[in-house]
């Protein structure tokens, strides 16, 4: 492109900085231009994914005709303007600045856990004076207790702002704010709430000093004795880019990397503090198997060994194969091809789902139907049975931004959720979800001027819907820039095929796209490695499918394996993975962790790696591979997951089992994958659907909360002492409740397929009638039937 | 729903009026420009202080995050978010009162009050207010505010029969 085209640009002006001509875009910032152009500016304030405060006043410049310095950050740029970043004027009022930033911030910085990676330390390197000239007292701020995952020193606080402009911004939440004035100018709750936001490690991120601090992390090491290797978050199906810090293969903390594609600069609490999970007392550290009845620990060479004899002792199709939430491609890809090798055909990946009766008419591999950046700008988005703010935090923020960009945001969940935009929330117990959805269907049709797909009016059932569903369903099938998605809860929903038809018929009614949050990290790569019943590797069809997973619990199977999961935690039922797990005649746990249920149910645990420990590639819900490599090693005899299938495939003697790294596996099956493409599910005929049978007692809505979506979170112990993860009650609507004779606070005896589980109740009119919340993937409901199910409830 | 609900047992129908008629010269997305008189409807319906639950209640009525109110709150001297006694005495001590002798007035009260600035009597009868800024009657400094009426060229006996008056 000729330079000349570039000046006429109308949109573009020319300034020039420090002698260098360059052009900027009308309406930005000087900052904007010299962070272009790598012209260093000096800042506390000014963060390019927040609102503009300019209270810091250290990136002071120099323009010409001004006559005095101006803010970079606050100044847009001009035609013809002239910068200077480096004159004597210039430095002199950073230097100023400086100087007036130092009067109350402490000389700490020896037990600063800040120190070293300090913005102030820095700038202060290059802008303070050798010697302070403030001779006065400095002033001391007490500390404010933000919770267990933000460590305060207030003392240390400049007031940029930075973390009271992401949490009224970015998280939504708005918990912290400027207090008094001038000289007593407080970051704080003032009323000692808390920090409770689902993203409010990012504060710890952006302070420039050493006020907000990690509460794990912090006085564990140093910012230059740590290494940094980039990763990928195994938590949701975000795919989050994460960088890893670690001391000679110790990890220490984990920070956001920047892909404005996928997290832009953001992560999740628990992307970020699920590493302590790591180090968990229920860490397996050697292989150990039941003899005799006793669990004895023993060698890598016995253990292997008993495992190729249990697994030679048993018929093949008497094999169930059960892969874990945090599963990586290159170990679905082995365990599906060690399972066939041995001609089995049961395994699967899909843990929580209830409905696998459209499996085979399914696309590729469940898909976003569209980029996740995409969502930002999204006109009018219907969410089906997602609760978002706890699946996919980072999802939840696109949302958000389409929302206060104009867009409207509606879900159609089993629970009214709390949000920090504005949305359209309807809520209808588990069982109404697919007649409410027939209905919206129902309205857009009519809004469309079409005929109503078939099956549809006898979905409905005559469900009414109200003014607002009907002006939503017009304006989903009006929008220019429409979307329909899927959530975990319709994934594992017991009608999750007909949720899915349905969704894919509103969207084509206003030629949308519509697509699937994936439930977990290694949802969209199961189905591309071949860890599922009916799809091998690459894509392609099962000649004869094998059981799924609620199939194989259901079969009593002889032999199960289970890779990286505590199926009586990640199961959809896990009553039924209890049982069939107790009569099983072996069971082969590959698992970073041991509990007492495991060493109850199993006969072999084989140790193994878990985040951070093993190379891999995780697949996001766009489709994305992401590979990342093995940056920590695992305790003790534990190995990374791919290399324990490595060897029991060659102790198989089964063919192909000679990798030497995990990124010839990768390759191996990229080129196996050439032809899959992303593609959204078809508005296929609807099925009749089987309304589900029932039985005795409420609905039960069995939500996954923030923190207990796998292993690893599960053992994160600043994680589980924050407020969203101590919260484990029942949850009834307070009419459900006078009906049922209880009132708030009473425990509750909750009764499922012969499990029985005691827990406090607390009203709720986010629930909807004839349902009760009751949280799955927690230890005290293990023992409980299926997520959406009736329960029946009793006073204790 | 259960918000509101929570807003109106806290806040008093006519507490509630007022709110109203200030929100009303405020076009909607300007409705943070009524925290500053809805925060004096509440404090002066209150004895002259705010507490947490009125703040609170009063967020939940604009819709509006607490610490917003809270940072608008401890902003000002003109609110005071812990108790204060029936009186509240504001001495200037910017700069022009301060060269007009403002320190021997402070002086003054505090030793005839028995109290230091920013406390209260015991009696409950009057507070000496920690004053930031200047109150704008540079001509007649020393000068102060008692109960928002400004008294003008002070001297200690000036002073004495102004605080004998209050109740």
């Amino acid at each position: 492109m000729s330079e000349q085209a570039e000046a006429s640009n109308p949109d573009l002006v020319t300034i020039e900085v420090d002698g260098v001509e360059m052009q900027a875009p009308k309406g930005s910032m000087i900052i904007e231009a010299t962070d272009k152009a790598d012209v260093a500016v000096p800042r506390f304030c000014y963060h390019r994914k927040l609102s503009i405060a300019a209270n810091c006043r250290m990136c002071l410049v120099d323009v010409e005709k001004a006559p005095k310095p101006l803010p970079a950050c606050a100044t847009p740029v001009a035609e013809g303007m002239k910068i200077r970043t480096r004159s004597e004027r210039a430095l002199k009022a950073q230097k100023g600045v400086m100087e007036f930033l130092l009067i109350n911030h402490p000389l700490d910085c020896p037990i600063c856990d800040q120190g070293g990676e300090c913005e102030l330390q820095d700038l202060a390197l290059g802008y303070g004076r050798g010697v302070s000239r403030f001779s006065e007292r400095k002033r001391v701020v007490k500390d404010e207790n933000l919770g267990p995952l933000i460590a305060t020193e207030m003392t240390r606080c400049i007031h940029c702002t930075r973390c009271v402009r992401f949490l009224d911004e970015v998280a939504g939440t708005s918990e912290l704010g400027g207090m008094f004035r001038g000289e007593h100018t407080e970051i704080s709750t003032f009323v000692g709430r808390g920090v409770h936001s689902e993203m409010s490690g990012n504060i710890i991120d952006l302070c420039p000093v050493g006020a907000l601090t990690s509460k794990p992390y912090r006085f564990t090491a140093r910012a230059w004795e740590m290494l940094s290797h980039a990763s990928v978050s195994p938590h949701d199906s975000v795919g989050t880019n994460l960088q890893i810090h670690h001391v000679q293969g110790a990890i220490k903390r984990v920070v956001p990397r920047d892909n404005d594609a996928i997290n832009e600069c953001w992560i999740a609490d628990r992307d970020r503090f699920a590493y302590q999970g790591l180090a968990s007392d229920e860490r397996l550290t050697e292989p150990m198997a039941r003899i005799d009845g006793r669990w004895r620990a023993v060698s890598w060479d016995t253990a292997l060994e008993l495992t190729v004899d249990s697994l030679r002792a048993t018929a093949a199709e008497q094999i169930g194969v059960l892969a874990g939430p945090q599963a990586t491609l290159e170990e679905q890809y082995l365990l599906g091809r060690l399972l066939r090798g041995l001609g089995g055909k049961n395994i699967d990946s899909r843990l929580r789902q209830s409905d696998f009766s459209d499996q085979f008419e399914r696309p590729a591999f469940p898909w976003l139907g569209l980029p996740l950046e995409a969502l930002d700008t999204r006109d009018v988005t219907l969410v089906v049975g997602g609760l978002l703010r706890s699946e996919q935090p980072i999802l939840n923020h696109r949302l958000r931004k389409a929302a206060r960009a104009g867009g409207r945001v509606a879900y159609l969940n089993p629970m009214v959720q709390e949000l920090t935009y504005e949305a359209d929330q309807f809520a209808v117990a588990p069982e109404q979800l697919v007649p409410a959805l027939a209905a919206l269907v129902l309205a857009g049709a009519e809004a469309a001027g079409k005929s109503a797909p078939d099956g549809v009016v006898e979905l409905a059932d005559g469900q009414a819907i109200g003014e607002t569903e009907k002006n939503l369903a017009a304006a989903l099938v009006q929008a220019e820039r429409g979307l329909v998605l899927l959530g975990s809860v319709a994934e594992t929903h017991p009608q999750a095929a007909t949720l899915r038809t349905l969704a894919a018929h509103l969207a084509e009614l206003g030629n949308n796209p519509h697509g699937v949050v994936a439930e977990d990290a290694a949802a969209v790569g199961a189905w591309i490695a071949g860890a599922l019943p009916h799809r091998q590797a690459g894509g392609r069809a099962c000649d004869q499918a094998g059981l799924d997973a609620t199939g194989m619990l259901r079969e009593h199977l002889d032999t199960y394996v289970l890779f990286g999961t505590e199926p009586e935690l990640d199961c959809h039922d896990s009553a039924l993975a209890l049982k069939a797990l107790a009569q099983a005649n072996s069971v082969i746990a590959v698992t970073p962790f041991v509990t007492d249920a495991m060493r109850d149910y199993a006969s072999i645990l084989l140790p193994a790696s878990s985040f951070g420990e093993t190379a891999g590639t995780l697949v996001n819900t766009e489709g994305r591979w992401q590979r990342f490599p093995g940056v920590a090693a695992p305790p003790g005899e534990a190995r990374p997951g791919w290399k324990i299938l490595r060897v029991l495939g060659n102790l198989l003697e089964l063919d192909g089992f000679g990798y030497n790294a995990a990124d010839e596996i990768t390759d191996e099956l990229e080129a196996l994958s050439g032809g899959l493409s992303a593609a959204a599910m078809s508005a296929g005929s609807l099925a009749s659907s089987m309304p589900a049978p029932v039985s005795e007692g409420l609905q039960r809505i069995g939500l996954v909360p923030l923190y207990s979506g796998d292993g690893l979170v599960r053992r994160a112990m600043a994680l589980q002492q924050t407020d969203a993860a101590r919260d484990v009650r029942a949850r009834m609507h307070p009419d459900e409740a006078a009906a049922q004779g209880l009132a708030d606070e009473h425990w509750v005896l909750l009764r499922q397929d012969g499990g029985d589980v005691r827990m406090p109740l607390v009203l709720d009119d986010a629930v909807p009638r004839g349902a009760v919340v009751v949280p799955a993937g927690v230890r005290e409901t293990a023992g409980l039937g299926a997520q959406f199910g009736r329960i029946a409830v009793r006073k204790a | 729903m259960s918000a509101v609900s929570d807003a109106n047992q806290v806040l008093s129908e006519d507490v509630r009026r007022e709110i109203d008629h200030w929100l009303a010269k405020f076009p909607p997305e300007g409705k943070r420009s009524a925290v500053i008189p809805a925060l004096h409807v509440l404090q002066d319906s209150n004895g002259g202080y705010l507490t947490n639950a009125l703040m609170d209640a009063l967020a939940e009525y604009l819709d509006l995050p607490p610490v917003q109110i809270y940072e608008v709150a401890t902003f000002y001297t003109m609110f005071d978010t812990k108790p204060v006694g029936r009186h509240k005495v504001n001495i200037c001590t910017n700069i022009s009162c301060m060269l007009m002798g403002s320190d021997e007035i402070v002086g003054h009260c505090e030793k005839k009050l028995g109290i230091r600035l920013g406390e209260t009597t015991p009696d409950n009868r009057i507070t000496l207010k920690v004053e930031e800024e200047c109150l704008a009657a540079c001509t007649g400094g020393p000068m102060m505010v008692v109960d928002g009426h400004y008294h003008t060229h002070l001297t200690p006996e000036k002073v004495d029969k102004i605080l004998d008056e209050l109740e």
